[in-house]
């Protein structure tokens, strides 16, 4: 049986933040009564992962994804409730539970910026005390599954923002670990560079069976990783489960375009009983139920002469960003 | 904690940050020139203070020299060491990249310390000891253990002393997030210490050995080099300069349950 790799109880984390009212009087009074009052952010959250897992955490800006990733990694301590990553309490950041775990923001870099990336991998590997032969033998590998070569020598200052998060990536994976906090990592890059950062990521987990808790704006990035998906909603989890099962909840059905080739078939396809969205003289789109595609089809292909036929899938951001806004999905 | 493995990081440290200095030639250039500059203008300052009258606060200009060599070599360990890392604190809290740091397997307080260094500050040290060495010939020292000893322990407890109250204004970045004033103010006092501890009010002669050490910090080895120091003064040096460490120390540990990270 698969471990539960971490394991969050009840979870809960408030922030003294502080408002100012605009304009001169009310900087004025900002400066000497700061109001401040103690914010909510996450609210009893409760969830397990398990060892392998690739899951993202969806939701909107300021949702608390972000502090949840930053309090699995021991970051920021949490106010009520109990986390275990690997076994460890988080906070704590031991140093066998840091030496398992790297955390990789898109926004924000620990390269050194006048040299180039291979000073601050070396760095890093003496950090995590390994020595030479084995640095030079983990840089090989990884260069190689992240197809880097040359920008290994050249100051990171010069490198594009791709071959940047490249070598952040390689930085933050030196000392193999087993359980990688993703905010945000292929935030602007173009599409080339994000495809190929999945489809490292996805070697990464299958080659090490590393667990990885990614959040991203981008659903690319979500379809193509995770299976399982997290929603988070003002503080709370909204949904936790598959994010197929997520995605035929929210759009339980498809649209198919038919082609006929008369309209004589597209009138009798009209009046045979599937719901029409619209007709066209020889084109029709019918709106199917997921569980009876194959069913639909079947019956459409045996009755009627068709000349072509597409399948329409709602687009994936219309449908998550349901999620981001609505807080209960009942699945 | 594992020396080996701090001094194998050390040394890396000190690689990967004399590399990135020397990227920019014209700035290391720039900072050697101002450190000679700058040490010939304190000099000259103190030579016209001294113009009219012999004595400032019972010290002689040649024994003055003295106080103005020490202040050189813990301004250039300020520059090599304190500046490029203890002011990068404020940097890292307000822009969330604390986050790295302590997330590495070592000490974060050994690793936000010491990971730069200025290597123009290297050239201050090595004026400020030409200085001493100076100041030791026309004062006519007698060089001998205890004299080395001694200073060699004063020296070391005033640069943990400064290190500390440094250390410690930028910790309190955890909650104030903006500090660059304190620290500037603190970088005044320390320009205080040029001159003999004698030389002030009463008044402040109690504010600067009480509330902001600055007297232990240069005064007291100053006296040590000229054999005018008294044991009690050297050992309240030590127990100062332990205590500041441990403070500093305590308060950093305490602080980071706080750290609450930039937003993403």
């Amino acid at each position: 049986m698969v471990q539960n790799i971490i394991d969050v109880r009840n979870l809960s984390k408030s922030f003294d933040i502080s408002s100012k009212e605009p304009g001169l009087k009310g900087t004025i009074k900002h400066f000497f009564r700061r109001q401040t009052k103690s914010l909510k952010i996450i609210k009893d959250i409760s969830f397990e992962i398990k060892e392998g897992e690739i899951v993202g955490f969806l939701g909107a800006n300021g949702a608390g994804k972000t502090t949840i990733l930053k309090m699995l990694c021991g970051l920021i301590y949490p106010s009520e409730g109990s986390i275990l990553v690997s076994g460890y309490l988080p906070f704590r950041r031991k140093e066998n539970f840091l030496k398992n775990i790297t955390l990789i923001m898109g926004q924000k870099q620990q390269l050194i910026w006048d040299l180039p990336p291979i000073e601050s991998f070396y760095l890093n590997a003496s950090i995590y005390d390994l020595d030479k032969f084995e640095a030079k033998k983990r840089i090989k590998k990884l260069s190689e599954m992240l197809e880097i070569d040359e920008e290994l020598f050249i100051p990171v200052r010069k490198l594009s923002l791709g071959q940047r998060m490249k070598s952040e990536l390689l930085a933050a994976l030196i000392h193999e670990p087993n359980i990688l906090f993703l905010d945000e990592p292929t935030l602007g890059l173009d599409i080339n560079a994000q495809r190929n950062l999945r489809k490292f990521l996805l070697k990464y987990n299958k080659e090490t069976n590393a667990t990885i808790c990614l959040t991203s704006h981008y659903m690319k990035d979500i379809t193509s990783l995770c299976k399982r998906v997290i929603c988070v909603h003002e503080g709370e989890i909204s949904y936790d489960g598959k994010l197929d099962l997520l995605l035929k909840k929210l759009s339980p059905v498809k649209e198919i375009l038919i082609v006929c080739r008369s309209e004589e078939d597209a009138i009798k396809l009209e009046n045979y009983g599937f719901t029409v969205k619209n007709k066209t003289k020889n084109e029709i789109t019918l709106k199917i139920e997921n569980n009876s595609i194959t069913s639909s089809l079947k019956t459409i292909l045996n009755n009627f002469d068709i000349e072509d036929l597409f399948i329409n899938e709602p687009p994936i951001d219309e449908v998550i960003g349901k999620v981001l806004i609505k807080k209960d999905y009942d699945i | 904690m594992n020396l080996r493995k701090y001094l194998k990081i050390y040394k890396k440290f000190l690689h990967t940050s004399l590399a990135s200095e020397l990227e920019y030639k014209t700035n290391i250039l720039v900072d050697l020139i101002t450190a000679i500059l700058s040490l010939a203008g304190s000099i000259f300052l103190l030579s016209i203070f001294f113009q009219n009258n012999g004595y400032i606060g019972g010290w002689k200009f040649e024994q003055a020299l003295i106080i103005q060599a020490i202040y050189t070599i813990l301004n250039g360990i300020t520059n090599t060491w304190f500046n490029p890392n203890l002011t990068e604190i404020v940097k890292h809290i307000r822009e969330g990249t604390l986050d790295f740091v302590l997330l590495k397997p070592i000490d974060s307080q050994f690793f936000i310390s010491l990971k730069k260094i200025n290597p123009s500050g290297f050239l201050e040290i090595m004026l400020g000891f030409l200085l001493s060495f100076f100041c030791i010939r026309i004062n006519q020292i007698n060089l001998n253990l205890s004299f080395l000893t001694l200073s060699l322990i004063t020296i070391s407890c005033s640069i943990c002393i400064l290190y500390s109250l440094w250390f410690f204004i930028s910790t309190t970045t955890i909650w104030f997030v903006k500090t660059w004033n304190a620290i500037e103010v603190l970088r005044s006092f320390l320009y205080i210490g040029r001159f003999p501890l004698n030389s002030f009010s009463f008044s402040l002669r109690i504010f600067f050995s009480v509330f902001i050490p600055i007297a232990f910090i240069t005064t007291i080895p100053s006296e040590v080099f000229l054999g005018v120091s008294q044991l009690w003064k050297i050992v309240l040096e030590i127990i100062v300069a332990t205590v500041f460490l441990i403070t500093s120390r305590k308060f950093w540990l305490f602080a980071l349950k706080f750290y609450s990270s930039a937003s993403s």
